[in-house]
């Protein structure tokens, strides 16, 4: 299981192998919402919570559709599946390195961000604490989807389609905790709520993947 | 024993392919599997494998591994970090012994991606070597090697049955090997097929 996830990190590295993508994409998004909605700091500070955790949502959904896909194109996911490890082990381990290599980096860039959007101060733990907590889920939830889709052709779009639906939760909340943050509200249960979702999507959904994933190996 | 098969019927797409497949294969033997494109080698292989669920019948095997048409290759990794991979996926084994076996010891630093296609398959097949199984279920073991290169790997394979392994090859080419073959043909279940298939668009 480490093997593997070693394998995925050194893999992510790289060339091709898409790290910093994400990262690049959540800059983009941070840095166009000035340019789009005016500079005005009280409306960029309404709004930063929600866009904030939105650039995060897409950045993740964006290298998601490689997660399986790779591995099933050169069989490797065949000899994984006869390996002396299960599947859920497979689907823990890929799921932990895709949040090494797009969760971790977005949490780490966020506070510079959310400068870039005039986020309140008292804001920003809580914008680093929900992104900690919430991105992990990200990848989780993604990893059921990406897994669903493994066989399909382009699933790309149908990808997003399955997935964005599903992060519905993980935004409401997310985003939540950091709004009630920086205006000094209590925002302890929306934060203690996504833990929840975190915690129950880290604990089901590799089983989820796992049984999607010796279906669509058939 | 290495492997049992009893009644197997496997299907693909849903419409069985091969219908009451039965033998035995011990300790040290190999199995060939014989007939034409579509016959099904790949789907009992896979069926055998563990990687999709029989129609009916039992298959009872020791520790086996799986090569396919795909041999898993990761294109920006080195041939040595490709196979010690593999390797600690299947507990550890050693990646020197396998790398002289297919004479890739000179290429071992060199990123798969500038490998030719006979020298992937060289690597998917020194794969075997490293998980340590000795049940070795190979699909076509043999495509893009060039002469040389099959005879190094029925030296592979006869070692790994005088070790007391065994192996189920589907293959086209004779690769120079003193195995029983299996001819799949008379397993065809081709009435099976055609009646579910009736049954679907009726």
């Amino acid at each position: 299981m480490t093997a593997l996830l070693i394998r995925d990190l050194r893999l992510a590295l790289r060339a091709g192998g898409g790290f910093g993508l994400g990262l690049a994409f959540f800059l983009l998004v941070a840095v166009l919402v000035p340019l789009g909605v005016g500079p005005e700091a009280a409306v960029l500070a309404r709004i930063a919570p929600g866009i904030l955790w939105l650039g995060a949502l897409l950045a993740c959904l964006l290298s998601l559709d490689r997660l399986f896909a790779l591995d099933f194109e050169d069989g490797s996911l065949d000899l994984l599946a006869t390996a002396p490890i299960p599947l859920e082990a497979v689907v823990a381990a890929k799921v932990v390195a895709h949040w090494l290599v797009t969760g971790l980096p977005l949490v780490a860039i966020s506070p510079l961000l959310a400068l870039l959007l005039q986020l309140p101060l008292a804001g920003y733990p809580w914008l680093l604490a929900t992104l900690l907590i919430g991105t992990p889920a990200l990848s989780a939830i993604g990893g059921f989807g990406a897994a669903l889709v493994v066989g399909v052709r382009r699933g790309g779009l149908l990808l997003s389609l399955l997935v964005l639906p599903m992060y519905v939760p993980v935004l409401i909340f997310g985003a939540e905790a950091v709004r009630r943050g920086g205006i000094g509200a209590e925002a302890g249960a929306p934060l203690a709520l996504l833990a929840a979702i975190t915690m129950a999507s880290l604990a089901l959904l590799p089983f989820a993947s796992a049984a999607a994933l010796r279906i669509n190996l058939r | 024993m290495a492997l049992d098969v009893e009644d197997l019927s496997v299907s693909r797409g849903g419409a069985v392919v091969l219908a009451g497949v039965g033998f035995t294969l011990a300790a040290g033997s190999a199995l060939l599997l014989r007939g034409p494109n579509g016959i099904g080698k790949t789907t009992l292989l896979r069926s055998i494998a563990g990687l999709q669920p029989v129609a009916a019948g039992r298959v009872r095997a020791v520790d086996l591994t799986y090569a396919g048409h795909a041999d898993g290759i990761k294109s920006t990794l080195t041939v040595a970090e490709n196979l010690a991979f593999w390797a600690a996926v299947h507990g550890g084994g050693e990646i020197d012994p396998a790398l002289a076996a297919y004479e890739l010891t000179r290429l071992r630093d060199r990123p798969a991606a500038q490998l030719s296609a006979g020298q992937k398959r060289r690597l998917g097949l020194a794969r075997l070597l490293v998980t340590g199984r000795k049940l070795w279920l190979m699909d076509e073991p043999t495509v893009s090697l060039d002469a040389a290169s099959v005879d190094l790997f029925a030296g592979v394979l006869r070692a790994h049955l005088a070790a007391g392994g065994a192996a189920l090859v589907a293959s086209h080419i004779d690769i120079g090997l003193e195995a029983a073959v299996l001819d799949l043909a008379r397993f065809r279940a081709v009435e099976v097929a055609r009646s579910g298939f009736d049954e679907a668009f009726a």
